[in-house]
């Protein structure tokens, strides 16, 4: 479970990097976004990964330790929404640029023009 | 006492309510009521900070205000926090952002839509992330404030700043991104996201977390030394500035010290002298950082050809020099930091306000774009009120305020530049005591020898500036300059120089302040304790 987890994440975090350093706005965003992905997924797994665990298992309700601990999920719920909106926000930016500059570079012009 | 707690809440509530209400109304033809309406919420926001400042301060044992937001105790519920750093930076804040408001009335509101709310956003984000006393809600806020700065950034349109733009986006949402990674590390290892709470854990971390612990507080620290503009972490942000709006780059000059900021309160209260083994983690790579950068940013100003570069220039040395001064971690050094950090924020602030002023007369609307210009002809249209109808008034004016930027920046007798260099380098060569660490003053002997060549390249790029724009172009135009946009120039030198008159008690702010940052066991006590001022108050909704 923990290597599965974390080839899933360095893969996501590894092609996300990739994409970033690449010439072209599409790509820089789409490795944002997976690279906010791999961080979501890293966030989950800092609340400890168990597998196989009951919702709630009838003698071990009333002992707090047995349950998930909730708040890496409220923080993850908060991380996706944040960077939901930025990536949207940024999306506008990439097409005024697109529009303003003539090409989807992102330093606004072709390299050697 | 409880509406006075209820105070500390009210310079995030205040702007959100204002900048959400402008929304509701119609950018263009409310565009004036929308003016009223955030000059008036600045200037409640700086009577606020003020008595917040003097609350602060006038509490004797360094005692924090603290805030629960829906009354839960600290560990669990978040809490805002008000201590001497962030009355400090409250006011600071408020101040810049009066004068760039109010400069911005007399043009560049008008250069695109939403101005105002995203202003009000901006100043909601800066005052929650000074009183924040919780590492996720700092994120959030932090996500706040850069999400109205992209706005601003763009406002006025036009290729040189989306093109900016784009780069800053790309390069905040990535920080961002550390930012959580950081944070999810250290909760990871410590349990909690609450500072004091951090602080009063991390003597007690196994031997064997250390290191995971230290890797997430070096990522975290990745993230704001992004924003404060650190070497190798700033090659963004010369163009940035030279390219925003004047008001909009004045008040993002306080942007790079909310990670200066972050860096100063958690480097202490995290890694100080209680921390156990991790004590001082960090901060010879400050001290280094924070040199590389003085060096970086005063190469910048002797390169930048343009007089914005310059000022973006001159924001890396401000920041550069702070974040030495958090590395030597020493008290004097602090409070001298703390001098320099406002004093130099608010003449970079003036500075690029006054670049617009004296560009102006230089080529008229040569760089500026159609929007801008089509309102440069409203105001002509106007015929409001000039200050100084006389050339020489007007250039007088523009060329004394420069002088006075010049001189609080580059850090020159008399202004409050000056003082500030002298009490932090002082304190640098005179360690009253020494950190627990490598204990000797080289750090302080490079910082002194940094300090005076950069203050000695600014003068120089000043100088050029000053002469090519004021003396060596015979084919100016006097530029026309209203009231209204020099009046927030000379209010921030003003306050520059009564910061130099009253050196003494501001000096001795700055020395509380910088104890308390040193000393943070009231801070945690205050936090994590259940005081019974604020338990008393009813459900805190």
């Amino acid at each position: 479970m923990e290597l599965v987890l974390a080839i899933g994440i360095g893969a996501l975090a590894g092609s996300g990097v990739w994409l970033i350093l690449r010439p072209r706005t599409f790509q820089v965003i789409v490795g944002l976004s997976l690279l906010s992905y791999a961080v979501n997924l890293f966030i989950v797994a800092m609340g400890r990964l168990r597998t196989g665990a009951p919702v709630l298992d009838a003698p071990a309700i009333a002992e707090v330790s047995r349950y998930a601990d909730p708040l890496p999920h409220a923080l993850v719920l908060t991380a996706i929404v944040i960077s939901f909106a930025t990536t949207a926000l940024f999306l506008v930016v990439l097409l005024a640029s697109r529009g303003l500059a003539g090409t989807d570079h992102v330093d606004g012009q072709e390299p050697g023009s | 006492m409880n509406g006075m707690a209820d105070l500390m809440i009210v310079p995030v509530v205040l702007p959100l309510l204002a900048g959400a209400g402008m929304l509701l109304l119609n950018g263009e033809r409310h565009r004036n009521i929308m003016a009223a309406v955030n000059v008036a919420a600045t200037l409640a926001l700086v009577c606020i900070a003020i008595v917040l400042l003097r609350m602060s301060d006038a509490s004797q044992t360094g005692i924090t205000q603290v805030y629960r937001l829906g009354n839960w105790p600290a560990p669990f519920g978040i809490v805002f926090v008000l201590d001497r750093l962030s009355a400090l930076m409250l006011l600071l804040t408020s101040i810049l952002a009066l004068a760039a408001v109010v400069f911005s009335l007399a043009r560049w509101h008008r250069a695109g839509a939403h101005f105002h709310p995203l202003f009000q956003f901006l100043l909601m984000g800066l005052n929650g992330a000074f009183l924040t006393g919780d590492l996720f809600n700092l994120f959030v806020f932090f996500e706040l404030l850069l999400a109205a700065s992209y706005g601003l950034l763009l406002h006025g349109s036009g290729l040189a700043r989306v093109k900016a733009g784009l780069h800053y986006v790309v390069v905040n949402l990535a920080a961002s991104l550390l930012f959580l990674i950081g944070v999810s590390l250290i909760y990871g290892v410590a349990g909690t996201l609450n500072m004091a709470d951090l602080a009063a854990r991390i003597p007690n971390i196994a031997a064997e977390n250390r290191g995971l612990l230290e890797a997430g507080a070096g990522i975290l620290a990745m993230a704001f030394l992004l924003k404060a503009g650190m070497w190798p972490l700033c090659f963004w942000l010369p163009m940035a500035y030279a390219a925003a709006t004047p008001p909009v780059a004045s008040i993002f000059a306080i942007m790079t010290k909310v990670g200066v900021y972050v860096m100063l309160r958690l480097s202490l209260l995290l890694f100080g002298h209680g921390a156990g083994a991790s004590a001082g983690f960090g901060s010879n790579w400050l001290l280094l950082g924070g040199l590389s950068t003085i060096v970086f940013g005063s190469l910048g100003t002797l390169a930048s050809q343009d007089t914005a570069r310059l000022g973006g220039f001159s924001v890396l040395v401000s920041s550069g020099t702070v974040l030495a001064a958090i590395g030597m971690e020493q008290v004097g050094v602090t409070g001298g930091a703390l001098y320099y950090l406002v004093s130099s924020t608010l003449g970079i602030g003036a500075f690029f306000l006054l670049v617009e002023l004296i560009e102006r007369g230089r080529e008229p609307g040569a760089d500026m774009i159609a929007v801008s210009r089509e309102t440069y002809g409203d105001d002509e249209d106007e015929g409001e009120e000039d200050v100084g109808t006389a050339i020489v008034a007007t250039m007088g004016l523009l060329g004394l305020a420069f002088v006075g930027c010049a001189l609080v920046i580059a850090g020159l007798p008399p202004l409050s530049g000056f003082i500030a260099k002298f009490a932090l380098l002082t304190a640098a060569l005179h360690p009253s005591e020494m950190r627990p660490g490598g204990a000797d003053s080289a750090g302080g002997w490079a910082l002194l020898v940094v300090l005076i060549l950069s203050g000695f390249s600014t003068l120089i790029a000043m100088m050029r500036a000053g002469i090519r724009s004021f003396w060596a172009s015979p084919d100016r135009t006097v530029p026309r300059v209203r009231v209204i946009e020099m009046a927030p120039v000379m209010f921030l030198l003003i306050i520059c120089a009564a910061q130099t008159v009253q050196a003494g008690p501001v000096m001795r702010f700055m020395q509380a302040t910088a104890q308390s940052l040193h000393a943070p066991d009231d801070y945690i006590r205050d936090v994590l304790e259940t005081s019974g001022q604020n338990t008393r108050k009813a459900g805190g909704l």
